[in-house]
């Protein structure tokens, strides 16, 4: 038997969904729900690199995915006319603006342990929320609580799809590396990895920065996916639903990571189709439901710690 | 010869507590040397004083001429001195081969973006950091533990494996905290005939804490006693079993 090569599977997986679009089997509506899976799956694997592998618990996840969206929106509208490379340069400095408050961020909350990093970072994703809301009494066309609308729409299937598959690879190449180990040895017992000569300080923040920076790249692709952006879109609540993705999924895997994200867009959406109207919002009663239901028979999450063979070799 | 470890009025106050007094020691190359007492004597709190868990509050740490009170306790380990604690820390849901991997980063030469890009330097440094992993393992004998999940080792191993994660970064100096803390006669023989093995293998110098005075009477060279977080005695087995300030912190005074 020819042995499977690990790059097939993304490829004819992209294949297939490109053929499905091309041909219209997927309306517009649900090209968009797979990019939204796309878009929450970076973002997740972001948050399971600082909570699932270095352990570090943080509730402020969807300010740093705001961060990300506003920049890079704040440059693509602000020239309209300049085509995919200015999209490009904005993920670039999205980026880099991300790692950079992450890092700031990072630096004196990191000292926190459980809990107290917890109400640490979500005070962080306040202030940011609160940023965003009044953030035109400063630029105006950050469009503050009233929203900002008319960005250039850039995102599409290819876009997400590619960019989930480079942060999938990345977070694995990470974790399954000397630097990965080290920030898992932090979240199993920060003061032995101290003492086999682990500077928890610097893995902690690289791990949190990397997570971010992640988020940051979901948020971009976000803002010109929807080309509108509303402060609600990334208050706390919208931290709680990573949060919920990856403790679903299973802290610590990529594979459950990435089952988790897709499942929850694709849950969400699809009771919306499947439901009646009379007892659709009771969608947001069965979805709960399902998360205790998960819980208690998987508690370590769906994928647990085990990953999918392709994600481990090399 | 200069010693290896040297502590100079080392102090600790825990509040109003003075855990560590005025301690001083000096540890030759190559020695092994005990330090027993009652509980809470203060004994732990010298080995997280010396691996820099906790800042002492006067005092001097010295390791081979050089002062290391301050130092941050990964700098500590990068220095030489590697310790395993009372209530083994393992990393418990990792594999025995990870646990080591981990010991062996320190060693490990590459950056994040080759960790990223999987380029020649990733392969070469990770080949390397496996064969050492796995060459220390087989030395003790745990390498067809290698991939099981620490946490379900039995409990003689997860010690010794703490021990041989402890010698993975080569260090001049390994402290042992308790080591045959739970164990039962066997076990302890069998710690006891580890620890002349690593002495002769490694040639490293080794501190030792100790309850089972069997274990220290007989390995030892050297004790230092400790009571109330002052030296009591210092000497070998023998004097330091019939010194009357240890009878009394053992035993309490005839009245």
């Amino acid at each position: 038997m020819k042995k499977f090569s690990p790059i097939l599977l993304p490829i004819s997986l992209f294949i297939l969904l490109q053929t499905l679009i091309s041909s219209g089997v997927l309306n517009p509506y649900w090209q968009q729900i797979i990019q939204f899976a796309c878009i929450i799956t970076i973002s997740s694997l972001g948050l399971n690199l600082i909570y699932g592998y270095t352990g570090q618990f943080s509730l402020g996840h969807a300010a740093f995915y705001g961060i990300g969206a506003y920049t890079s929106a704040l440059i693509t509208k602000t020239f309209p006319h300049s085509g995919i490379l200015i999209f490009f340069a904005s993920l670039i400095i999205a980026i880099i603006i991300v790692a950079l408050v992450s890092f700031l961020i990072g630096l004196p909350i990191l000292r926190l342990k459980s809990d107290y990093l917890g109400i640490a970072t979500l005070g962080f994703g306040i202030i940011m929320k609160v940023i965003f809301d009044n953030a035109d009494a400063v630029i105006p066309r950050l469009g503050g609580s009233r929203g900002m609308g008319t960005i250039p729409k850039f995102t599409n299937f290819t876009w997400s799809f590619f960019v989930t598959i480079g942060t999938i690879l990345i977070i694995r190449n990470f974790v399954f590396s000397s630097l990965g180990r080290a920030c898992i040895s932090i979240r199993e017992d920060e003061i032995a990895s101290e003492c086999v000569g682990i500077n928890t300080t610097k893995y902690k923040t690289m791990g949190f920065v990397i997570g971010c920076v992640f988020a940051g790249v979901a948020g971009v692709l976000y803002a010109h996916l929807y080309t509108f952006l509303h402060p609600s879109n990334f208050d706390f609540l919208k931290s709680i639903d990573v949060l919920l993705i990856v403790v679903l999924g299973g802290l610590g895997s990529i594979s459950g990571t990435i089952i988790a994200a897709v499942g929850w867009t694709f849950l969400l959406e699809g009771l919306r189709v499947l439901l009646p109207p009379e007892i659709l919002d009771w969608r947001l009663v069965i979805y709960p439901l399902l998360l205790i239901v998960v819980m208690i028979l998987r508690p370590k999450g769906l994928g647990g710690s085990i990953e999918f063979k392709f994600l481990k070799s090399g | 010869m200069t010693p290896v470890l040297e502590l100079k009025g080392l102090t600790k106050y825990f509040g109003g507590l003075k855990a560590v007094s005025n301690f001083d020691i000096k540890i030759e190359e190559g020695e092994l040397i005990g330090l027993i007492g009652p509980n809470g004597a203060g004994k732990t709190t010298i080995f997280n004083l010396i691996t820099g868990i906790y800042l002492p509050d006067d005092g001097n740490i010295i390791l081979s001429n050089e002062s290391i009170a301050g130092l941050k306790p990964y700098q500590i380990a990068q220095k030489g001195i590697s310790r395993t604690f009372q209530n083994i820390r393992l990393f418990n849901n990792l594999t025995v081969l990870d646990n080591v991997r981990i010991a062996c980063h320190m060693h490990a030469n590459y950056g994040l973006w080759s960790a990223i890009v999987r380029n020649r330097i990733f392969s070469r440094e990770e080949r390397t950091i496996e064969e050492k992993a796995r060459d220390i393992l087989s030395i003790f004998k745990l390498e067809s533990r290698a991939d099981e999940i620490s946490r379900n080792l039995p409990y003689g191993e997860q010690r010794k494996l703490e021990i041989v994660r402890a010698l993975a970064n080569k260090p001049k100096l390994l402290l042992l905290d308790e080591p045959a803390a739970g164990m039962n006669p066997q076990e302890v023989e069998k710690l006891m005939e580890l620890i002349h093995f690593i002495r002769e293998r490694f040639e490293l110098t080794i501190f030792l804490i100790e309850h089972q005075m069997k274990v220290v009477m007989s390995i030892c060279k050297r004790i230092a006693v400790m009571d109330f977080g002052e030296k009591i005695a210092e000497g070998s087995p023998k004097e330091v079993q019939n010194a009357p300030q240890v009878i009394e912190a053992y035993l309490g005074r005839e009245c």
